[in-house]
C-alpha cells in the first residue's frame, strides 16, 4: 500500500492504494469519476483513455503509482453541461454515439489528436488516429464526422483568437 | 494482477540496486506489455522498478558523426515525431509511428521493447537492419549479438539498456503487415543501406524472433529494386504458425513486405 497524490481535473487528490492498483481503478473507485470506462481491460478498446501530463494514455494499462505526482484529465474535466467542449458538441450534433460506452474515450482521443496534429484534420488522418479506440456499435462514420467538424470549429476558434 | 511492490528509480544505479535487492524484481518502462501480462497473471514480479522518470535515459540526439542516439526510456511517439530521426532515418521514424496505437506510443519505450524482444515487436528489425549498437549500464552490444531468441536477449539479469545508437544510413524503410486486431506484425521487413552495408531484417515471422535474410541483402547489393527481392523467399520451416496465419503464409508475406520496403526506401 502506498499514498498517491496527483492533480485530477485541476484538483489535487490523494488516496491510499495497493501498488498494483490501476489508474482506471483509482479514478473510478477512489475518486468516483465513473466517466472513464473499462471496456476490454486488455489495452485495445480505448474506453479508459485519460490524459496524463497532456498525453492520451490507456488508464487500464498504467498503475496509479506511475501517475503519482502527475496531472490527469478525465472526461469529467472536459466541458460542462451548459458549455460543452467543441468535440462534445460535435459528437452531439453528428450523432457520434449510439450506446455511448466508448464515447468518453473517443472524446479524449479526439481532443488529444487535435492538440497534437492541429485543427482541420482530414478523414484519413482521423481514421488512422482512432486505431486505439473501438466502438462496438460500429458507429465510426459519425464519430469521424464529429471529429472532423470539431477540428474545423477549433481552427475557427484559434483564428478568431489571433 | 498479483500483489507487487512498486519503486520509482531516479537513476540507473538506483534501479540496479533496487533490482538486486528484490526477490523477483522486474524493470518497468512504458509497461504496455508488462502490465497487460501481469493482469493476465502470466507474470507476477515481487517488485516493479519504474525507469520511466530517469532523466539520463531520455532524449534523442544527433551526434557529430551523423549517428542518432536514443535514450532507452524514450517513447515511440517521441521517436516518430523527432525531426532528427525523420531526416536521418525515415524508416525508423515511420516504424515508431506504426507501433500499436497513438496511446500505446505515448507510453511504450524503445528500451522496453528491445529488452522484451517480442517476436512480433517492430523495433528489433530496425536495430538489426540498421546495425545499431545497444548501450547498457555494463557494456555495449551490436544488434547481431543482442537478440538471441524469442523473448531472449544477451542482457544479464541485472543489466539495463540505457541507449541505442543508430549509425548514419543512406536508405531505410520498413513495411509491415499488422495483425488487424492487435497491430502486432504478422511479418515486418526493415531494409537499410549504409555504413553497415545492405541489410534486411524480418520481425513477426521467425520462431526465434528477428532474423536477417542474407540472400535478399546480396540481391539488393546488386540492384536496389523491388524486383531484386521478388523471387527470393525464406523457408517456412523456421517461421511462426498460429491462428493468425500459417508459416507458409508468413513466408509469402516476408517477400511481399520486402518488396514494399525496398520500394518505399
Amino acid at each position: 500500500m502506498g499514498q498517491v497524490t496527483m492533480t485530477v481535473n485541476g484538483k489535487t487528490v490523494s488516496g491510499t492504494v495497493e501498488d498494483r492498483t490501476l489508474l482506471s481503478t483509482f479514478i473510478r473507485e477512489n475518486l468516483a469519476l465513473t466517466g472513464t470506462h473499462v471496456g476490454c481491460d486488455t489495452s485495445q478498446c480505448g474506453a479508459c483513455l485519460v490524459h496524463v501530463d497532456g498525453k492520451a494514455v490507456k488508464s487500464c494499462t498504467m498503475l496509479a503509482a506511475q501517475a503519482n505526482g502527475g496531472a490527469v484529465t478525465t472526461i469529467e474535466g472536459v466541458g460542462t453541461p451548459a458549455e460543452l467542449h467543441p468535440v462534445q458538441k460535435a459528437f452531439k450534433e453528428n450523432h457520434g454515439l449510439q450506446c455511448g460506452f466508448c464515447t468518453p474515450g473517443m472524446i479524449m482521443s479526439a481532443i488529444d489528436m487535435i492538440n497534437r496534429l492541429g485543427p482541420n484534420l482530414d478523414e484519413d488522418t482521423i481514421r488512422h488516429e482512432l486505431e486505439g479506440n473501438i466502438c462496438r456499435c460500429t458507429g465510426y462514420h459519425n464519430i469521424v464526422k464529429a471529429i472532423k467538424q470539431a477540428s474545423e470549429e477549433m481552427a475557427d476558434v484559434l483564428e478568431a483568437a489571433e | 494482477m498479483y500483489e507487487t511492490t512498486y519503486h520509482k528509480a531516479s537513476s540507473v544505479s538506483e534501479a540496479v540496486d533496487l533490482l538486486k535487492k528484490a526477490d523477483d524484481g522486474k524493470l518497468l518502462s512504458g509497461g504496455q506489455t508488462l502490465i497487460p501480462t501481469m493482469k493476465q497473471r502470466l507474470a507476477a514480479p515481487s517488485d516493479l522498478i519504474d525507469l520511466r522518470q530517469i532523466d539520463e535515459l531520455k532524449g534523442i540526439s544527433r551526434q557529430s558523426d551523423g549517428s542518432i542516439r536514443i535514450g532507452a526510456a524514450t517513447c515511440h511517439a517521441d521517436v516518430a515525431g523527432s525531426a532528427d530521426v525523420k531526416e536521418a532515418l525515415p524508416g525508423l521514424a515511420a516504424l515508431a509511428g506504426k507501433i500499436g496505437d497513438p496511446h500505446v506510443r505515448h507510453m511504450g519505450t524503445i528500451g522496453g521493447s528491445i529488452a522484451n524482444n517480442d517476436p512480433a515487436a517492430d523495433y528489433p528489425s530496425a536495430l538489426l537492419a540498421l546495425g545499431a549498437s545497444i548501450e547498457t549500464n555494463k557494456r555495449e552490444f551490436t544488434a547481431d549479438d543482442f537478440f538471441t531468441g524469442m523473448f531472449e536477449t544477451a542482457l544479464d539479469e541485472d543489466e539495463i539498456v540505457t541507449a541505442i545508437v543508430f549509425p548514419a544510413t543512406e536508405k531505410s524503410a520498413y513495411a509491415k503487415f499488422p495483425n488487424p486486431a492487435s497491430r502486432y506484425a504478422m511479418a515486418g521487413v526493415f531494409v537499410a543501406k549504409g555504413a553497415n552495408g545492405t541489410r534486411v531484417a524480418v520481425t513477426g515471422a521467425g520462431q526465434d524472433g528477428v532474423f536477417r535474410v542474407k540472400e535478399m541483402e546480396t540481391a539488393l547489393n546488386g540492384s536496389w529494386s523491388p524486383d531484386a527481392v521478388a523471387s527470393i523467399s525464406v523457408s517456412a520451416d523456421d517461421l511462426i504458425s498460429d491462428i493468425h496465419g500459417s508459416s507458409e503464409y508468413r513466408a509469402n508475406l516476408v517477400t511481399v513486405m520486402a518488396k514494399r520496403a525496398v520500394a518505399a526506401a
